[in-house]
């Protein structure tokens, strides 16, 4: 049931995405502005959500963890981290070749850009800290604490930074405007690659977690093994 | 009321231990001092330009020898299995945790001020002009570190590479924290009184200490006990 | 007699390894039982749990019907481990004096001079731990873990290169301690003492419990008799 939802969702955002490939190369117009560059649009901010949001469910999924001792939530917590990494990752990489485009360098000490930066170390160090640690009950309840404070942290670097100094465009989308800033046929491409890239993430989530079920099967089978 | 006791309990015990040894206080200014006299090479310390930097030179220096006191916090636990008798003991693990960042702070705050005398001398700044908005910034940022590093110094104590994960998970998290503090000392150094920025950044650092010390008492069980 | 501590069918793993296997035991208020077993047969697991410093997957431990962990039950408990759990740079009483405030006790400056004293240390009260003997340091922790005169002791292997002077200290204490109704539980391979203080024994091997019950006159005259009965047969 899982594998096919997992299948399913993966194709549903493949195809997608091939949709979505074939409008904003092929058949969206280049913008006024900033001419073939602002593409990057369509993939550097549903990346930068995907990451972001990803690191909001890990915390929460980390409290689960702490509040049932449920090794399911901790190893999804980790899938969750993982997956939203490799997305903040194409979030800044992409920035920076948009960056370098249009103001002519590739990294500023924006607010976004910072505490994207700063959540890209956190999170890594997460990683790091997970792979630090043997044990399975104690790699779940020092990572989930550092979730936790990762999280707390990621806000309060968002607030502090963000009228210290701001140079990133500001929002696009008529959700955030209430509409005049994006053509209509831009936008429902932006929408719809969204949703491309969520699928994406969400299957590459079932799948790490996936393995890290397996990895805690076998890892019961060996304790039931000793048991014997 | 008792759980602020036996804070002070561990602090107090801590700063027994260090007056007597002086272990990390010697290795954090020695390694001060060191990397102030360092960086009087990399740039010219009588010119201008170092008005701006002065601040941030400041605080990353003090962000680093921290790592010097926060990483014996814990660690001095280890010896004769202390941490597991004080676990085991009626002492509370938030008192523990509160404890060892009193102890840290007071560390911290004795550091930086022998710091501050030197960099006097070095750089030929009047870092003594609003002692009080000195004295503000220092008490929040050291807070701020302290009890960051007690954290992570009890999540880490027990790790193979205890020492080369505590920096890695601290640094990125003090970000906020020692922004503030560069900010705010930079008016200082410049003899600007407080502006309505500063005391923003005053908010952010109050704020971090806040939301920071009451997530260590509440995880500190969690973080502590096996 | 009610049952001081309830331990009901606990299993802790280890990563895989499984090092305590549906243990049971309940031990009575004012006994002393002694836990015997092998090298990593699973006594000092069983010990930490009870002392709230390791967390177990399955079962119920129960102290005076509290679970391990909470304040109560840590007020209670005195705990002795492989450690001797004092800071070296701190002086004798000093670091009694430290305990005792972390524990609450009333009157610490007078309890502590008496335990100072009890031990024999008061000569030697205000010189760091650093420059004591290691009998001295072992009179030293045993000072630390009766201090608040808990009603449950949990020593792991307390025996273990004790000079005479020091067990006879701890037989001395575990005694008075029986006599106000304290519930100990000790590991240990010194059969002997063991068998003499101990009112109730335990077998633990490869984490599960072989035996418990009452220490009869059988064990008393042959020490090695317990595990002759009732260890693993091949472990041996």
């Amino acid at each position: 049931m899982r594998e096919k939802l997992t299948i399913a969702l993966a194709a549903a955002g493949g195809l997608l995405l091939v949709y979505d490939l074939y409008q904003i190369f092929l058949v969206l117009p280049d913008e006024a502005m900033q001419g073939p560059i602002y593409r990057i649009l369509f993939f550097h901010v549903p990346a930068a959500i995907v990451g972001m949001v990803g690191y909001f469910v890990a915390l929460v999924l980390s409290v689960l963890y702490l509040s049932s001792k449920d090794l399911k939530w901790d190893s999804l917590a980790a899938s969750v981290v993982e997956v939203s990494l490799v997305f903040s990752l194409v979030n800044i990489v992409s920035g920076s070749i948009w960056a370098r485009v249009i103001w002519g360098i590739w990294w500023t000490w924006d607010a976004r850009l910072t505490s994207a930066l700063v959540g890209i170390l956190i999170f890594l160090a997460y990683l790091m800290l997970r792979r630090a640690i043997d044990e399975p009950t104690q790699r779940g309840r020092l990572s989930a604490a550092l979730c936790i404070f990762g999280c707390v942290d990621e806000v309060i670097v968002w607030k502090s930074i963000e009228w210290f100094r701001t140079q990133h465009p500001g929002p696009v989308l008529s959700i955030r405007t209430g509409g005049g800033h994006m053509d209509p046929a831009m936008e429902r491409i932006f929408y719809l690659n969204f949703l491309a890239i969520l699928l994406i993430a969400t299957a590459l989530v079932l799948i790490r977690t996936r393995q890290e079920a397996t990895t805690r099967e076998i890892d019961s089978l060996r304790r039931l093994a000793h048991a014997m | 009321m008792k759980a602020f006791k036996q804070a002070f309990s561990v602090a107090r015990k801590d700063l027994a231990l260090e007056l007597r040894t002086k272990e990390s206080v010697n290795a954090a200014g020695a390694f001060s001092i060191a990397i102030l006299i360092l960086f009087s090479f990399a740039f010219d310390p009588f010119s201008e330009a170092i008005h701006e930097l002065a601040a941030g030179l400041l605080w990353l220096t003090f962000a680093f020898a921290g790592a010097l006191v926060f990483n014996r916090g814990f660690a001095r636990e280890l010896p004769n299995e202390c941490l597991d008798t004080l676990l085991a003991s009626p002492l509370a693990p938030s008192s523990l945790l509160i404890g060892k960042a009193i102890g840290v702070f007071f560390l911290l705050l004795l550091v930086e001020v022998v710091s501050l005398f030197v960099f006097g001398v070095f750089y030929n700044i009047r870092w003594w002009l609003h002692p009080g908005e000195l004295a503000l910034t220092c008490a929040l940022a050291s807070w701020g570190i302290a009890i960051t590093g007690s954290v992570f110094g009890a999540l880490t104590v027990n790790l193979r590479l205890r020492e080369l994960m505590l920096p890695v998970i601290i640094y990125p998290l003090l970000v906020p924290l020692l922004v503030g503090a560069i900010e705010m000392t930079n008016a200082l150094l410049g003899n600007q009184p407080f502006t309505s920025y500063e005391w923003l950044w005053a908010k952010v650092l109050i704020v971090f200490d806040i939301v920071f010390t009451s997530l260590a008492i509440a995880l500190a069980e969690t973080i502590l006990v096996n | 007699m009610t049952a001081a501590i309830e331990i009901a069918h606990i299993w802790k793993y280890y990563g895989d390894y499984p090092a305590l296997r549906d243990c049971t035991l309940s031990v009575a208020e004012g006994s002393c039982c002694a836990l015997l077993g092998r090298n990593g047969a699973g006594k000092t697991t069983l010990l930490r749990i009870l002392a709230g410093l390791s967390h177990f997957q399955r079962g119920t431990v129960r102290l005076f019907g509290t679970a391990p962990r909470t304040g109560e039950t840590r007020r209670r408990t005195g705990f002795l481990g492989h450690g001797i759990g004092v800071y070296e740079d701190l002086s004798a009483r000093e670091n009694l004096q430290f305990f005792a405030r972390i524990a609450d006790v009333p009157n610490a400056r007078g309890v502590v001079s008496g335990w100072l004293e009890r031990v024999g240390l008061e000569r030697v009260a205000d010189m760091p731990v650093r420059q004591f003997s290691r009998g001295m340091r072992q009179r030293l922790a045993l000072a630390r873990t009766f201090l608040h005169a808990p009603n449950v002791l949990l020593l792991d292997e307390p025996f273990t290169s004790l000079d005479d002077r020091a067990i006879h200290m701890l037989s001395q204490l575990l005694v008075e301690a029986r006599a106000r109704q304290a519930t100990i539980i000790l590991s240990t391979h010194q059969l002997r003492e063991a068998m003499a203080i101990a009112s109730h024994v335990a077998l633990i091997e490869n984490g599960r419990l072989r035996f418990s019950g009452e220490r009869t006159q059988a064990m008393l005259d042959d020490p090695a008799l317990l595990y002759r009965l009732h260890a693993e047969p091949g472990a041996a």
